[in-house]
């Protein structure tokens, strides 16, 4: 049994101090592994994600990341650890996608560098790998939303984290680009990255989690591998209605 | 287009040392427009001149331009936002400010101005800071853009009573005279007085530019990049301002460089600071320098700084805006 890269035991966080979003969340997530999170909008994916990154701090419980708890990691460390591709982000200025993906680079480089030829050739091979190299050196503010997800995505990919966490990853996507964006994943987790991802939809799990955790307000109500978590009893808990749980081509299929 | 970026700095850099040794001969001694060079080998009072009043002028224009074209370029970056100038934070207001009050109540003698006007400048800063600390608004960068309006129109409201109050005769041209910009009378004092700020500052700046692309990200990003998103903002921000008010305390309040040079600097290499801040720095520095020899040369009385450099600022922006260059890059 490998150790787990990211442990969380009792993890509490509210915004305000009596109102919490999360409430006792624990659990280990195994390295090279494909996760989801599932639950209706405003469960506490998100916020989950952003404890997870270190941007909040837990009101009560512990981060552990390889073992070692989060308060420890320096920011260049832990950043060299994660990666995020958030579910959407203003870009004020005229980025090229080129230069935008090389950002993805900075973990790498200390205050005062320069990125170097290196550095380059990562950001194009992310690019080539997330299928956008044609548009290397168009403005960000120009691409469609779609776009912009995989540039932002491309800049993870050349931070080379061990761990990434992906903010409804395929929110603006097409189908051809979402099958690109869960290829890309599949391929990660088959390199060894880990993959922690949310999504409000049980069928993009479905597809291509190996684990699935459902959460409904701030709570964790049932986590485990896909097969076994994946049921129309749990499904019908975490969203209130009622969910049927069929098969399509062996695969998984949830229907409302 | 790396190759020409390259080219680019390097005509810059060409181009601004050749204006500074232009800039020497050109002035309304010993008549207007220019000076032939060989006049420096007979006469003792082209010497005098040149080496006690022009040279130090000279070299605070460039200062200045470079000041306020690398700030405004870091500012914009790290407000996210096209439109912020160097001075938005109760700055260059503040400075206005202190100036006003040291001719009014004080003495109009430039360094009782000068020390005056950074020490406004500063405290301009300073409220921003601590009103955007306690406002109970939007996020940080909202926050302090808030506060530098407010802290700036508390000034600026500041200014116009002083102006009021001023003696129309003596004081209020004085006043006038700074709030447009301008650097007559200056001298090798002032030049030793900013250059170990702003130089330092520059260099600084100049040191983490590809960095400061990090800073224009959002916050989640950024933070996941790696970046201790608040220490850095406040470590560029300072520096930025120190500079700033620096050359500000010694030229008034000379309008648009810090506004427009970023943009036409990003206009000519792109959005990523590793070439767009060298460039607006050397850009903001020939830009100060042109328009400080108009303003000493083109007539009898001297022109304030500020004129020509919103007159001509504005025009190359809009020209630049419509021209080929802007649209080769979309």
């Amino acid at each position: 049994m490998k150790s787990p890269i990211l442990s969380l035991t009792d993890l509490c966080f509210g915004y305000e101090p009596h109102a919490q979003v999360l409430r006792g969340v624990s659990l280990d997530i195994l390295p090279g592994t494909i996760t989801a999170i599932l639950g209706p909008n405003g469960a506490g994916k998100t916020t989950l994600l952003r404890l997870i990154l270190g941007l909040l701090k837990p009101q009560h419980g512990t981060i552990y990341l390889e073992g070692r708890p989060q308060k420890t990691f320096s920011r260049r460390e832990m950043s060299r650890l994660m990666g995020l591709v958030p579910q959407s982000e203003y870009i004020p200025f005229d980025f090229s996608v080129l230069e935008f993906v090389l950002l993805g680079r900075a973990p790498y480089l200390g205050p005062l560098d320069m990125p170097r030829e290196q550095d380059r050739a990562i950001a194009l091979e992310a690019l080539r790998a997330i299928g956008l190299e044609h548009l290397r050196d168009r403005a960000t503010p120009s691409l469609s939303g779609g776009e912009r997800q995989l540039a932002m995505m491309a800049r993870a990919l050349a931070q080379q984290p061990r761990l990434l966490l992906l903010d409804e990853p395929t929110s603006h996507l097409d189908l051809s680009n979402r099958d690109r964006v869960l290829n890309v994943l599949r391929a990660q987790a088959r390199e060894g990255v880990t993959v922690i991802f949310t999504t409000h939809d049980p069928n993009l799990a479905a597809t291509i989690a190996d684990y699935v955790i459902l959460m409904r307000r701030g709570a964790l109500l049932a986590a485990g591998t896909l097969e076994t978590t994946l049921t129309a009893e749990n499904l019908s808990a975490t969203y209130g209605i009622p969910v049927r749980v069929t098969r399509v081509d062996g695969q998984l299929f949830v229907v409302a | 287009m790396k190759v020409w970026r390259h080219h680019l700095l390097a005509f810059l850099l060409a181009l601004g040392l050749l204006a500074l040794i232009l800039s020497v001969f050109v002035g309304r001694f010993p008549q207007p427009y220019w000076m032939p060079p060989t006049l420096l080998q007979e006469n003792e009072l082209a010497r005098q001149l040149v080496f006690n009043l022009r040279l130090p002028r000279l070299l605070t224009a460039f200062l200045l331009g470079m000041t306020l074209g690398g700030a405004g370029a870091v500012m914009q970056m790290l407000f996210r936002n096209p439109l912020v100038e160097p001075g938005f934070l109760g700055v260059s207001q503040g400075a206005g400010f202190g100036a006003a009050l040291a001719i009014i109540k004080i003495s109009n003698a430039p360094l009782v101005v000068a020390t005056s006007a950074a020490c406004f400048a500063f405290l301009g800063l300073m409220f921003s800071y601590a009103l955007a600390r306690n406002l109970r608004y939007g996020g940080w960068v909202l926050r302090l853009v808030l506060a530098g309006i407010a802290v700036s129109a508390l000034f600026s409201s500041g200014i116009g009573i002083l102006k009021y109050a001023a003696d129309p005769l003596k004081q209020l041209p004085e006043i006038t005279f700074w709030l447009l910009g301008g650097l007559w009378g200056i001298t090798w004092r002032d030049v030793l007085y900013i250059a170990p700020i702003v130089l330092p500052a520059l260099f600084l700046l100049w040191l983490m530019r590809w960095r400061l692309n990090l800073l224009s990200l959002s916050d989640d990003t950024a933070f996941s990049l790696g970046v201790a998103v608040g220490r850095e903002r406040a470590l560029l921000l300072t520096v930025s301002v120190a500079a700033t008010a620096a050359v500000v305390s010694v030229s008034g309040i000379v309008g648009w460089i810090g506004l427009i040079v970023p943009h036409i600097a990003r206009r000519l290499v792109g959005t990523d600071a590793q070439h767009a801040l060298p460039v607006a720095m050397l850009l903001g520095g020939i830009f100060a320098l042109v328009c400080d020899d108009l303003a000493r040369t083109l007539f009898v009385a001297e022109i304030p700084l500020g004129i020509f450099t919103s007159l001509f600022g504005a025009m190359l922006f809009a020209g630049l805006m419509m021209s080929n260059v802007a649209r080769s890059r979309e």
